[in-house]
C-alpha cells in the first residue's frame, strides 16, 4: 500500500533528547500496552525484558561541568540495505521480518524457536529473551491487552512500534473506505505517554507527518549510524557531547567530521 | 543334474517356504492395525466433543432478518468485528418467548431473564497470535462470508464443538479431513489456507524474507 506520494510507508520516530526528563513513563506505558512480562526481582537487567528502555548517559566531566542525558531506546526498526536489518538477516526461522509496506520489523512469537542469533546481531540490545513463562500477579491476567499475544518461555521479543494499533487503525480506515491513515490515527503508546512531548512518531516518507521535517534537523543523528543498520529512530540534541555519544569515534575523528560539515 | 541346476532348485524351494504366509501376513496385519490407529482411533481420541449451550437454527433466523449475516454479525464503527452476537443484540426480538421451539424457551428463561451472556463455543476461534481483519476481507476484498465459514447460514442445527485435546483449538481450524485435504475454500482455517488465497489474489508482497505478504499482516 503506497501513500499519496507513491512512496511506501516508513514508520519511524524522532526523539528530542533535550526534552526527555528520564521519567520512564514511556517504559511503563509500553509494558502495559504490550503485555510485557516482569518478575518480582527486576534488578538483573540481563534477564529482564523492556521493549522501551531509558538509558542515562553522562558527559563524564567532574562537577560543575557534569551533564546527564536520558536516551529512550525502542527497537530501531533498522532498514539496513533493502530491508536486510541485522536481525532479519540472521534469523534462521523466518520469525523476524522486515515489511516494505510499513518499514516495521516484525517478530512472530509462534515462529521463533529461541536461538537468539538476532539478539547477538542487534547492536542496540533491543531484543529480549523470555527465560521464563510470564507469571502475572493475581488477577492481572484479566487486564492484559487482547490485541497483543502474550509470549512464552524460550522465545525472543522486542518493540513492534505498537503494530496492533496500526492494524486497528487500518480496520477503521477500511471501514470508512480509506486507504490512508491520518498521523494521529496511528501513534505508539510511548509517544502518547511522554509528558514532555519528546517523542514524535509518524511516516518518515510522508511530508504531512511531523517526523518528515524533524528528521532533517542538523542536530539529528541516529545510533551507531556507521554500522549501516539504517535505523528509523532519530535523536535530536542541541548538545554536542550527546550527538557524539551516538557512535564510537577514534581520537580526532569527531572533530574532523564537524569540520567537514562546516 | 549339474551342480548349478541343483543350486537354483534349492534356492527356489527356499524362497517358496520362507516368503509365503507368516512374515508377510504379519506385516500386513501390523500395517493395517497401525493405519487404523493412526487414521481412525487417534483422530477420534484427539478431539473432545462439547455441545453448545442450546441449539440454534441459522436458517430460521436468516429467513426473518433483513440484512443477511450482517443483521447479527456486524461491524462496529471503529472497524472491528462483533463476531458472535451478545445478549444485547438478541434481546430486541427475544425479550419474551416468540415461537414454539423448546430451545428458545431455554434461551429466554435461562439467559435473557437472568441477564446472563450465552457461553457460545466459537468454531472459528483462531489462536491468540492471529490478527484477522474482517474489514479487509469483507469491506475491501468484498469476500462472501461463505468463502471462509461455509454455508452455515443454511444450517438448522449447531454441530457439536470439537476441541483438540492437545492444542485446545477448534477442529474447524484443522478441518474435518484428518489428512488435511480440502475440497472447499471453507474446509480449513489454517495459516496455509490464508497464505494460499493471499498469494492467489496478489496481496502485496511486502516481506523481505519470503517475498510474499509479510507476517505482520495476519499476526499480532
Amino acid at each position: 500500500m503506497k501513500n499519496e506520494q507513491g512512496k511506501p510507508k516508513k514508520y519511524g520516530m524522532v526523539v528530542d533528547l533535550d526534552k526527555c526528563t528520564g521519567c520512564g513513563a514511556c517504559m511503563v506505558a509500553c509494558m502495559s500496552e504490550n503485555n510485557v512480562p516482569f518478575k518480582a526481582d527486576e534488578s538483573n537487567k540481563r534477564d529482564s525484558i523492556t521493549w522501551m528502555r531509558v538509558y542515562k548517559i553522562t558527559n563524564g566531566k567532574p562537577f560543575p561541568d557534569t551533564e546527564n542525558c536520558f536516551l529512550p531506546r525502542p527497537c530501531m526498526h533498522c532498514e539496513g540495505q533493502h530491508g536486510h536489518s541485522p536481525c532479519v538477516s540472521v534469523c534462521p526461522a523466518t520469525a523476524t521480518d522486515y515489511s516494505t509496506e510499513t518499514g516495521i520489523v516484525s517478530q512472530i512469537y509462534t515462529r521463533c524457536f529461541g536461538c537468539r542469533y538476532c539478539m547477538g546481531a542487534c547492536p542496540y540490545h533491543a531484543r529480549h529473551f523470555n527465560w521464563w513463562d510470564p507469571v502475572w500477579p493475581d488477577g492481572m491476567e484479566k487486564s492484559l491487552s487482547p490485541n497483543v499475544s502474550v509470549r512464552m518461555r524460550g522465545i525472543v521479543e522486542k518493540c513492534s512500534f505498537c503494530f496492533h494499533r496500526y492494524q486497528a487503525a487500518m480496520d477503521k480506515a477500511m471501514m470508512e473506505g480509506r486507504k490512508e491513515l491520518e498521523e494521529s490515527e496511528y501513534q505508539t503508546s510511548c509517544t502518547q505517554a511522554c509528558p514532555s512531548g519528546a517523542i514524535t512518531f509518524g511516516d518518515l516518507n510522508n511530508p504531512k507527518h511531523a517526523v518528515y521535517e524533524l528528521k532533517k534537523n542538523p542536530n539529528a543523528f541516529r545510533l551507531l549510524e556507521r554500522l549501516g543498520t539504517n535505523p528509523k529512530v532519530y535523536y535530536v540534541s542541541s548538545r554536542e557531547w550527546v550527538r557524539r555519544a551516538g557512535d564510537n569515534y577514534i581520537k580526532g575523528e569527531w572533530e574532523n567530521k564537524q569540520n567537514a560539515k562546516k | 543334474m549339474g551342480t548349478e541346476e541343483k543350486q537354483i532348485k534349492h534356492a527356489a524351494d527356499h524362497a517358496a517356504e520362507g516368503a509365503g504366509g507368516g512374515p508377510i501376513l504379519f506385516f500386513i496385519i501390523g500395517l493395517a492395525i497401525a493405519l487404523g490407529i493412526g487414521w481412525i482411533a487417534f483422530p477420534k481420541a484427539l478431539y473432545s466433543q462439547k455441545q453448545q449451550p442450546f441449539d440454534f437454527s441459522h436458517s430460521l433466523h436468516n429467513g426473518l432478518v433483513d440484512n443477511g449475516c450482517e443483521s447479527c454479525h456486524f461491524f462496529r464503527e471503529d472497524g472491528s468485528y462483533a463476531g458472535v452476537p451478545k445478549l444485547a443484540q438478541c434481546i430486541g426480538c427475544h425479550e419474551d418467548v416468540q415461537g414454539s421451539t423448546p430451545e428458545e424457551k431455554v434461551f429466554v428463561e435461562e439467559y435473557v431473564k437472568k441477564g446472563k451472556e450465552v457461553p457460545w463455543l466459537i468454531y472459528s476461534r483462531q489462536p491468540d497470535c492471529v490478527f484477522f481483519s474482517h474489514a479487509a476481507h469483507v469491506k475491501v476484498a468484498k469476500m462472501k462470508c461463505e468463502e471462509c465459514h461455509g454455508p452455515i447460514g443454511e444450517s438448522k442445527n449447531l454441530k457439536p464443538y470439537e476441541q483438540n485435546r492437545i492444542t485446545g483449538y477448534s477442529r474447524d481450524i484443522w478441518g474435518q479431513n484428518i489428512a488435511g485435504i480440502k475440497t472447499h475454500t471453507y474446509d480449513r482455517m489454517k495459516m496455509d489456507d490464508c497464505a494460499d488465497c493471499h498469494k492467489e489474489r496478489g496481496v502485496k508482497a511486502s516481506s523481505v524474507q519470503t517475498e510474499r505478504d509479510a507476517c505482520f499482516v495476519c499476526h499480532k
